[in-house]
């Protein structure tokens, strides 16, 4: 199968002759790629203990829905997604939950979130899976018109349930889950999968050695991404710097585009030029158009997928299998045997730098990510996480440490650089005295960080990294404003309330005085009636209240006086109730007197 | 005569009427000082600038009487955009010792609460959740730590905590220029000035 078919030698002369586009500003980098893309994929070492974060994408962190004690099994669920923009997560490897607390994560920030702790058995006893087409890993033409007639049986929103439960998430690096982005490209009318292959950062090379090594699942995958959002056309945009990923590519598309017409893959070189693999730049580069301000690829049409994520959809698809390893470039000065390693998530970095031979004298930096984007890993016990692409171990005088800053000189460099074409300059000046409005009105949020105007500055000023700290300043400032808003919508509710409970006492007093009153209204008019009837008419009539308290006093006074003077219920005794009374007496003292004796 | 006068009439009445309306339909909704100031404090309504709430302090600062620099929970910060607002000089923090240490929220420690209900009448938000008798609680998310519920309390259950740091609400740190640069910068400015003095016609 390496030998080009004849419609793939037209294709390559397609491709050659297509027209591409280019991004503003851009610079050329060293790739130092040699490194560690010749040795085929290894697999890591089962960890003793996998420390699986409940959040490995952008968005809501997942429900925990195992307990500490719990026996789990390879690709169990371990957490659901909660909300429209979250991914579910899983178990990497068979074993016990022992914790479920927080961990250090590989975060620049270098804090804690909650994490699964799981003691492995060694056993990887899988979880049972249910693909939707059965795999098919041989490579012969028929068996392949079979495979891609059996995606076409199959529904989009069956596939995107599957990529939704199998936890894929955008492996590029913004870790955006993928299932609510194809969700999406029904309502936005996408008609252009983009297919990113670029990997235009140094030292990264994790993406290659998939598309040299497993081109199959990378096809597959995209070709269910293109059935679930119903695209016309598919572009895969590969830098020029990485012919045998390309060639790789171009043979397995060859074998699917002759069988099936409307499988039809476009592979594009694209020329070397960091951030080539910038989405939006990448879709300059293929299509010629330009990604709205603020806006998403969505807004016009476009949806872009890494290839790694392709190769995970397959893997959610054609095998049943959760998103529950990557691959990882293990590279640097300071590592013995730099390659890609395909790591179980959760896997402490520590083992596998140790896996790839970790030449402790020589570590300067432990960087995660690549030396343009990447962050100073906060430590090396941090797991492998959805976003681990790359570890970059440094040794000294590798990676240029900056000389101190100096002031600009507005030579606008920086903007020349800029694939963005924003104004780094103004915007350093603004993110520098703290003015987040002014720096907005330059399209901070436009800013992809990718790191160019910092490098090519001449006076080393951290400009990206000013950036960086205007945006989370106004994320901040945001939050508080919103926080405010509830404060003050709920203080003037309280107050509200209060008003309305005073209000409601006070009626209620008012009320019960007014009944009170009511009543002792009544209880006079009853009383003077009866004074009417029982008594003759020579009493003047008393209306009034202070005098029928005074004759209330005057009878109670009178009633107390006559109780003093006489026995209760004995006075004005008929003889025959005195004679009844003398009787009990009389019987009452016999009976004690017979008991004394 | 009387053909003018009735003229004159008519047309005072029409534009009168059409002014009348756009008065109403074409009203511009501009918003009081009082309102813009109260937008720009953190409604913690904890009172420390001794009013009480954010309204009244809003209201005082609007008709002159008291000044920008009363609030700690809005640091700063809030002095910056408060002068920038009124067009008045940024004043320094009134008190700076006692200075605000970052946000907090009320945590109710459930042994020891016995269920008097005084921080629940104390807080200026309704975050407090309970009853006569029953155990009360926090809800974190509405907490403007603004500490009033602290004083009320007959058992000293509720202890002030900082917020807690998470990934989402973290923040990169401002990028520090060091000792020498703010040399370089000195002597670029100085030259900046003689080359601006240079220049200039």
């Amino acid at each position: 199968m390496n030998q080009p078919l004849p419609t793939s030698i037209t294709q390559t002369i397609k491709e050659t002759l297509r027209h591409l586009w280019s991004f503003p500003g851009g610079i050329k980098l060293s790739g130092h790629k040699s490194l560690s893309n010749h040795q085929p994929i290894s697999t890591a070492k089962i960890a003793k203990q996998l420390i699986i974060p409940l959040s490995q994408h952008i968005g809501h962190a997942s429900e925990p829905i195992v307990n500490v004690g719990d026996k789990v099994l390879k690709g169990q669920i371990l957490g659901y997604a909660s909300g429209p923009v979250s991914a579910p997560v899983h178990a990497s490897g068979s074993g016990t939950v022992v914790a479920i607390e927080e961990h250090l994560i590989p975060h620049p920030s270098g804090l804690s979130a909650l994490c699964v702790f799981i003691d492995t058995d060694g056993y990887e006893q899988w979880v049972e899976c249910s693909p939707l087409i059965s795999d098919s890993s041989s490579t012969d033409d028929k068996q392949r018109t079979v495979t891609h007639q059996s995606i076409t049986t199959l529904s989009h929103h069956q596939i995107n349930q599957q990529i939704a439960n199998a936890g894929v998430v955008g492996l590029g690096g913004a870790l955006y889950p993928s299932a609510a982005k194809l969700n999406t490209a029904e309502k936005m009318h996408t008609d252009t999968l983009i297919i990113n292959a670029a990997e235009c950062e140094p030292y990264i090379t994790c993406d290659d050695v998939l598309m040299r090594q497993r081109p199959e699942e990378v096809i597959l995958g995209i070709l269910l991404l293109k059935k679930v959002i119903g695209a016309k056309k598919c572009l895969i945009g590969i830098e020029n710097n990485k012919p045998e990923a390309y060639q790789a590519l171009l043979n397995t598309i060859s074998g699917y585009n002759t069988s099936h017409t409307e499988a039809q893959i476009e592979i594009v070189q694209v020329p070397t030029l960091y951030p080539a693999g910038g989405e939006k730049q990448l879709i300059q580069v293929l299509t010629g158009r330009e990604v709205p301000s603020q806006g998403l690829p969505m807004d016009i049409g476009i949806i872009c997928h890494n290839v790694a994520t392709a190769a995970a959809v397959y893997h959610a698809v054609y095998r049943g299998e959760p998103l529950i390893s990557r691959i990882v470039t293990i590279t640097g000065g300071a590592i013995k045997q730099p390659q890609n390693m395909e790591v179980p998530l959760g896997t402490p970095i520590r083992d596998i730098l140790n896996q790839a031979g970790l030449d402790e004298d020589k570590v300067e930096k432990i960087i995660m990510g690549g030396p343009m984007m990447g962050f100073s890993l906060p430590s090396i016990d941090t797991p492998v996480t959805k976003a681990t692409n790359c570890i970059l171990v440094s040794e000294k005088d590798e990676l240029a440490t900056p000389p101190p800053a100096m002031p600009c000189i507005r030579c606008a460099r920086c903007s020349d650089s800029c694939p963005m074409s924003l104004l780094p300059q103004q915007m350093y000046w603004y993110a520098k005295t703290r003015d987040l409005e002014k720096v907005q009105d330059y399209n901070i949020f436009d800013c992809i960080e990718c790191g160019c105007c910092s490098y090519v500055c001449p006076s080393n000023i951290p400009l990206v990294q000013y950036f960086r700290y205007a945006k989370t300043e106004i994320w901040d400032d945001e939050r508080e404003r919103n926080k405010a808003n509830i404060a003050r919508d709920r203080h003037e509710f309280r107050k509200e309330r209060l008003e309305k409970a005073k209000q409601a006492k006070a009626e209620a007093a008012q009320l019960r005085k007014e009944k009170l009153a009511k009543k002792k209204a009544l209880d006079a008019e009853k009383a003077k009636e009866k004074e009417g009837l029982n008594q003759s008419n020579d009493k003047p009539a008393k209306s009034s209240s202070a005098d029928l308290i005074q004759e209330a006093i005057a009878r109670a006074k009178a009633k107390k006086a006559q109780q003093q003077s006489q026995k209760k219920n004995t006075d004005n005794l008929s003889e025959a109730q005195q004679k009844k009374i003398d009787d009990v007496n009389e019987r009452r003292r016999k009976k004690t007197d017979s008991e004394e004796i | 005569m009387l053909f003018g006068i009735l003229a004159f009439i008519a047309l005072a009445s029409f534009f009168g009427l059409v002014l009348g309306y756009a008065a109403i339909a074409f009203k511009v909704e501009s918003s009081p000082v009082v309102e813009q100031i109260d937008a720009l404090l953190p409604q913690t309504q904890c009172g420390q600038c001794s009013f009480a709430g954010c309204h009244p302090y809003a209201e005082a600062i609007a008709a002159g009487e008291a000044p920008i620099n009363l609030c700690p929970p809005g640091g700063e910060n809030l002095i910056q955009s408060l002068a920038d607002l009124l067009d008045v000089e940024v004043l320094p923090m009134d008190d700076e010792e006692d200075s605000f240490q970052g946000p907090t929220v009320a945590v109710i420690i459930e042994e020891t609460c016995i269920g008097c209900t005084l921080c629940i009448q104390a807080c200026p938000v309704d975050a407090i959740l309970g009853a006569a008798k029953q155990m009360h609680t926090v809800i974190e998310s509405e907490c403007t730590g603004c500490e009033l519920c602290v004083a009320p309390c007959p058992v000293d259950c509720i202890e002030m905590v900082p917020v807690k740091q998470t990934v989402k609400n973290w923040r990169w740190p401002e990028p520090q220029y060091n000792a020498n640069n703010k040399e370089a910068e000195s002597i670029f400015t100085t030259l900046e000035h003689v080359l601006a003095e240079n220049t200039r016609p």
